[in-house]
């Protein structure tokens, strides 16, 4: 799933670069490469990354395993570095697992939105007239749904579960990558080659796909970057409203939650659940603030 | 002026009607007659339809309660009749409560607005103050300090937040007779208000935070603000009179946003805090399939934002009388 948005990327890097070497993304990562809060992000996010690859490694305990009589232990007691929940499951390696589902359903609620988004955005703006209209106004009336309400109304009509809050957060970040590429689209229409593809008989999609696709890339990696951080927030955030995962699934919302009746006596259960979703989404945002200062030099909202 | 918002407001019933009809659709997706789900698992309040006795009597009960929410119709008549009493102003009944939504909604309306209130309040307070603040002392560690506080304000889970808050202030400091500070569990106006207030406000005031900067940065480079300096004027004056006017005019926007998304963003800090108010009543209704009460909030949370969105469009012809509203209307 994750290989999809890169996979789509790349096919427009070479696209981008056939005219002149890969200069555009060699500079751009030559910024990247300075700045040193979104390399440190990078480098958190490849650690989790390979956590949740090697998590059956990592993890002291096997999947569910339960020890009554080592319950609610603290952190840095003997084989628990993060102590035990209230049925005596190693905190740690619930974590090290729960990085697997948060990373999972962020990267396929992202592919969804940003390839669908995509397609359409790329529809309206170089079809045009009804095309344009019908779109457009479905566009508009998904945007009318403020935060997560398009995301829990999918919800109410799927059921709850972790695999239908992936679908309902795909599709409510579907309008926003649409509409940039809509008006992406709009401009690069008029551009010399795309008419002179046009002119030479070039069929619509590979228009579309070879000489279109390219110029929007970097607004959507950008984009696909921060809406990652978004969309795992998302995902814990529905968790822990109990219309996402299911116990007793390890997710760090839904680990947050069952166990804050328990801030009292044991806090680090919730504590270090919590500053599991928070590392992985800062990670994220600094790496994406750095793509979009990189890729985005002038307009940067956070540029120096 | 008045054609604009009268346009503007024209434009606004499509979308909203866009809007219903979406709800409407998702909402008969649920697999399962919603009465019969009421059936089995429970009581149907209030209604008599006392469960797990089966027989006729109940039956008979049910199918009542059926003609009354007009599921014995076709979806598209139901439909019909559905935005027929919208339009007079009834979101019909709930089913878990046997109440009418509108009822509801004006009784848990007032513990979700206040908190709205409060919290915008903790946001503006803390993100413009932090925005400005950073954009002047730029490269200092002040303003390091500030950006860094606005990442980790968007990516901490405000749940996270409201959960540590409860941990500091309800639980590990406690007055002499061991009671918490604050409390965590939150009804009220007053102090109740603080933490969920305080847990809702940080994380808006982060983005407010970011944006104030980038835009106050903005303004800081342009010429007027260059000319107001070689007039001698003091800086107090160039950044507080000059500059801070301008920076506002995109922070208004987001402002305006925040606002209008109140109910959405007031759901997860209700369910922390257990505040009875209408993000509450949602989750509920979406876990109970509650789908009249659903509907009814969705379509609600979907006016505010337009209106709040369109009252944003409108008092930026006041802030910026450089803005032509027959220019930005599309």
């Amino acid at each position: 799933m994750a290989g999809d948005t890169i996979v789509q990327g790349e096919t427009g890097l070479e696209a981008a670069a056939a005219p002149k070497p890969r200069s555009e993304w060699t500079m751009a990562w030559r910024r990247l490469r300075r700045n040193k809060a979104a390399l440190a992000g990078l480098g958190i996010l490849i650690i989790i990354s390979l956590a949740a690859i090697f998590a059956d490694v990592i993890a002291t305990e096997p999947e569910n395993h339960f020890d009554i009589m080592a319950a609610e232990l603290p952190p840095g007691s003997e084989g628990h570095p993060l102590g035990t929940d209230d049925i005596g499951r190693d905190v740690f390696s619930r974590i090290v697992r729960g990085s697997r589902i948060s990373l999972r359903v962020g990267f396929s609620a992202v592919t969804i939105s940003a390839i669908v988004g995509t397609l359409i955005g790329l529809s309206a703006g170089y079809f045009g007239r009804w095309v344009d209209m019908v779109i457009s106004r479905i566009i508009d009336v998904m945007l009318a749904f403020p935060g997560l309400l398009l995301a829990m109304t999918v919800v109410a009509a799927l059921g709850s579960g972790l695999n239908n809050a992936m679908i309902a957060l795909g599709v409510a970040g579907i309008p926003f990558y649409a509409r940039v590429v809509r008006s992406t689209t709009l401009a690069a229409r008029e551009l010399v080659y795309v008419r002179a593809a046009r002119a030479v008989g070039m069929s619509d999609a590979r228009i579309m796909l070879r000489h279109i696709l390219p110029n929007i890339v970097s607004p959507i990696l950008i984009m696909a970057t921060l809406g990652l951080g978004g969309a795992i927030l998302a995902a814990a955030g529905l968790s822990f409203l109990g219309l996402g995962a299911e116990r007793p699934s390890p997710e760090w919302g839904l680990e947050l939650s069952s166990s804050r009746h328990l801030l009292r006596s044991s806090w680090w259960i919730s504590t270090f659940n919590g500053l599991a979703i928070a590392i992985t989404v800062l990670s994220i945002n600094l790496l994406g603030d750095g793509l979009r200062e990189a890729l985005d030099p002038q307009a940067g909202a956070w540029s120096h | 002026m008045a054609g604009y918002i009268i346009r503007r407001v024209l434009y606004m019933i499509p979308v909203l009607f866009g809007v219903l009809i979406v709800v409407f659709v998702l909402m008969r997706l649920i697999p399962g007659d919603p009465i019969e789900i009421f059936y089995q698992s429970g009581e149907i309040g209030g209604s008599g339809a006392t469960s797990r006795e089966g027989g006729e009597v109940s039956r008979k009960a049910i199918e009542t309660l059926r003609e009354s929410y007009n599921l014995d119709k076709s979806p598209p008549h139901q439909f019909v009749l559905y935005v027929w009493d919208v339009v007079r102003g009834d979101l019909g009944t709930s089913i878990a409560y046997r109440r009418p939504v509108v009822d509801m909604i004006a009784s848990h309306w007032p513990a979700t607005f206040a908190l709205t209130m409060a919290s915008m309040a903790v946001a503006i307070t803390i993100g413009v103050g932090a925005g400005v603040v950073s954009a002047i002392k730029r490269h200092t560690f002040v303003d390091y300090g500030a950006q860094m506080f606005a990442i980790l304000g968007i990516s901490f889970p405000p749940f996270f937040v409201g959960l540590l808050l409860i941990l500091v202030f309800a639980i590990k400091w406690q007055t002499d007779d061991g009671v918490g500070m604050l409390p965590a569990v939150s009804n009220g106006y007053g102090k109740e208000l603080i933490l969920p207030a305080l847990t809702l406000g940080t994380a808006a005031s982060a983005i407010l935070a970011r944006l104030t900067r980038s835009s106050m940065l903005d303004v800081l480079s342009r010429d007027y603000v260059r000319t107001a300096r070689s007039k001698g004027l003091r800086e107090r004056v160039v950044v507080m009179g000059h500059a801070l006017r301008n920076a506002l005019i995109p922070v208004v926007t987001v402002i305006g946003l925040e606002f209008g998304g109140l109910l959405a963003g007031a759901v997860i800090i209700e369910a922390v805090f257990h505040r009875q108010g209408l993000g509450l009543r949602l989750i509920d209704a979406i876990i109970d399939r509650d789908y009249p009460v659903v509907q009814g909030l969705v379509l609600l949370s979907a006016v505010i934002y337009a209106v709040a969105n369109l009252l944003v469009d409108v008092l930026y012809t006041y802030i910026d009388p450089r803005v032509r509203l027959e220019t930005t209307g599309s």
